[in-house]
């Protein structure tokens, strides 16, 4: 906490996310707080159902805390109406999720193309950058194929394209190994390092060890808390 | 992109597509058709009983044109009282009757109309001329087709036939100098005209100053329901019938017609509302995953409306011409089986193509069909992302 202030991507304060399910309160957040700074990365990990997703998904403006607040490269995102907050997902960070989530109808390239498209980047230049993105995760010869026709592996590296097109503040991922087998598992783990030494800020929710040794710094989550916070070894200063 | 993601979800589910693409087409169609039936025997009743432009119908008291078989007498005072009016342009006075037509295969018989050629106005000629001298005649095809003659040819004709005596009277021979159509007769109905004092002759004493019915042309600028009253007042032995009232009274006739293909009219647009709508919340249903990962990328609420909002479109876009074609063929298959009803008028369609209202209603369709994708695919664009994407299986 002692990082100069500029440098916090993310700044977390007593968040709390409660569901009502029925008559029943869930508690999948109890006040966390923590920061990220710039070019970190950080694995989250717990427990099934300790509210490791719960928390990025409010990292990653597709849900709104119950109280507490959360900033994103200075800007506070946990009010935003629908319409900033689409902005900011679009401009500011980028998703990758467990199950892929390509649309089926669009190519590889295509799909990177989506959120440039949406950001206004148009015709031959949007085409241009999309195919740079791809060859960047290894895929370029693969633009033209659609998910139906890629591996797991060549989807969620698309997926991974598609997260960085806009050049986001942050790169979120929920179980991005979670529908891989091992040896496909490495290539990605390969993959967020380079990203995370290209300067990529990267926050993963992880079960996979191997992912989670990765990371410069681990955040070990149970039942809505955060229990243990630390910096790899090689890392400590 | 956006165009891309529309018709992949189109063409992914082709044969449903295919379906709706045809359900609308239908609907259109019927919608099309009721249009044109709820408007079609109006207009073209108004356009038959204005064509001529006579504003005015003059027939025996009590009756409607050619109810009966009643006739007016001292018919040519009247009609010398009526043209000396400044306001009448031209008085055309109408004897009605039959001709019988010895031929080889038995005696044929047709309608006949006595008339003044210089102001009648109950037919067209298609070919040839007018009588000009007494004893010219001019007939419709069907009388022409059954007698087996044509202009230039000499028919010997009678104007009664007595039963008991099996004998003819009133017989004359006449040259046929014109082929016509008959305006307010139907297609297969034999007729023919000749010049009235001809008819009168061959009737009779009794006819010799008769007619059935008189049809009054007014000056431009006349008030025809004020002079309907005057005459009226002037000659209490005739009934006086206006265009307009008897326009009046052909739409009474047809008000249940009309109410029927409105009803029938709306139904056709609902089905097609519904169908369209039934399909754009399905589509926006099974996408439900699909829309949830756009929004968390940052696609906005809008163009996923859009994206629903196309495909419709381009349904419609394909549905609406099609049913136009549909509801055209169907409208003049119909309107042939209409047709035969006996006793309508050559000229009488039923289904009649106007094209503001049939603009307006196939407007007023795809209209429907375009909106019905906002409300599903808004609903589907505003759901919680994060609590959608846990739920919804996709990819
Ligand atoms: N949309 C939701 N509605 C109700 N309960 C939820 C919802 N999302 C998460 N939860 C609950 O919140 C808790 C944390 O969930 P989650 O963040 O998904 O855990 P994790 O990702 O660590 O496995 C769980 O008890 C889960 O059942
Ligand atoms: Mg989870």
């Amino acid at each position: 906490m002692s990082a100069p202030r500029v440098d916090a991507i993310v700044e977390v304060r007593d968040l709390v996310r409660q569901y009502r399910m029925g008559e029943e309160l869930v508690q999948a957040l109890r006040g966390v707080s923590f920061t990220v700074q710039r070019s970190e990365y950080v694995a989250i990990v717990g427990p099934s159902g300790c509210g490791k997703s719960t928390l990025l998904n409010v990292l990653g403006v597709i849900d709104r805390p119950t109280s507490g607040t959360v900033a994103i490269g200075g800007e506070r995102v946990d009010q935003l109406s629908d319409a900033r907050a689409t902005e900011f997902r679009l401009r500011r960070i980028g998703f990758v999720f467990q199950r892929f989530y390509l649309m089926q109808a669009l190519t590889a390239r295509e799909n990177v193309e989506l959120p440039l498209a949406e950001a206004g980047l148009g015709g031959a230049a949007r085409r241009e950058r999309a195919r740079a993105l791809l060859e960047y995760v290894g895929l370029g010869r693969r633009e033209s194929h659609r998910p139906s026709q890629l591996s797991g592996g060549e989807q969620q590296r698309v997926a991974i394209a598609r997260a960085l097109a806009n050049e986001p503040a942050l790169l979120l991922a929920d179980e991005p190994t979670g529908e891989l087998d091992a040896r496909t598992g490495a290539e990605m783990i390969a993959l967020f390092r380079r990203l995370n030494a290209d300067g990529t800020t990267i926050v993963v929710v992880t079960h996979d060890e191997e992912l989670a040794r990765a990371a410069k710094r681990v955040v070990h989550m149970r039942d809505g808390s955060i229990v243990d916070d630390r910096r790899a070894e090689a890392d400590r200063r | 992109m956006l165009l891309t993601l529309a018709f992949a979800s189109l063409v992914r589910h082709r044969a449903r597509t295919i379906l709706a693409v045809l359900g609308v087409a239908v609907s259109a169609g019927m919608l099309l058709d009721m249009v044109m039936l709820s408007t079609g025997m109006r207009e073209s009743f108004r356009s038959l009983l204005l064509a001529q432009g006579f504003q005015l119908r003059l027939a025996p008291k009590g009756t409607l044109p050619f109810d009966t078989e009643a006739t007016i007498r001292d018919a040519d005072s009247l009609v010398a009282l009526l043209r000396a009016r400044p306001e009448v342009e031209r008085v055309s006075p109408v004897l009605g009757g039959q001709l019988h037509i010895p031929t080889s295969a038995g005696t044929v018989t047709a309608a006949a109309l006595g008339v003044e050629s210089s102001v009648q106005g109950d037919y067209e000629l298609v070919e040839g001329r007018a009588p000009a001298a007494a004893n010219e005649l001019v007939a419709n095809d069907a009388t022409l087709r059954a007698i087996g003659k044509g202009i230039g040819d000499t028919v010997s004709a009678a104007a009664g036939y007595d039963p008991q005596l099996r004998g003819l009277s009133g017989v004359r021979t006449l040259r046929i100098v014109g082929r016509v159509r008959f305006v307010y007769m139907a297609a297969e109905q034999r007729g023919a005209s000749l010049p009235l004092a001809t008819l009168r002759a061959m009737q009779g004493g009794e006819a010799s100053d008769r007619i059935s019915l008189a049809m009054v042309r007014l000056r431009p600028r006349t008030d025809a329901e004020a002079m309907r009253t005057e005459v009226g007042r002037l000659l209490p032995r005739v009934t006086v019938i206006s265009t307009a009232e008897a326009i009046r009274q052909v739409d009474e006739r047809l008000s249940y017609f009309r109410q029927l293909a409105v009803i029938l009219g709306a139904v056709s647009l609902i089905v097609g509302f519904l169908l369209v709508t039934t399909l754009m919340t399905v589509s926006v249903n099974e996408r439900i995953g699909e829309i949830a990962v756009m929004r968390a990328i940052g696609v906005r609420r809008g163009r996923i409306v859009a994206q629903i909002v196309i495909e419709g479109a381009a349904i419609m876009a394909v549905a609406t011409p099609v049913g136009l074609g549909l509801g055209l063929v169907t409208a003049r298959y119909l309107n042939s089986i209409l047709a035969r009803f006996p006793g309508l008028p050559e000229r009488i369609d039923f289904f009649l193509f106007q094209p503001v209202a049939a603009w307006t209603a196939l407007g007023l369709l795809i209209a429907s069909g375009i909106l019905s994708g906002v409300y599903p695919s808004w609903r589907g664009a505003s759901l919680a992302i994060a609590t959608t994407l846990r739920q919804e299986a996709v990819g």
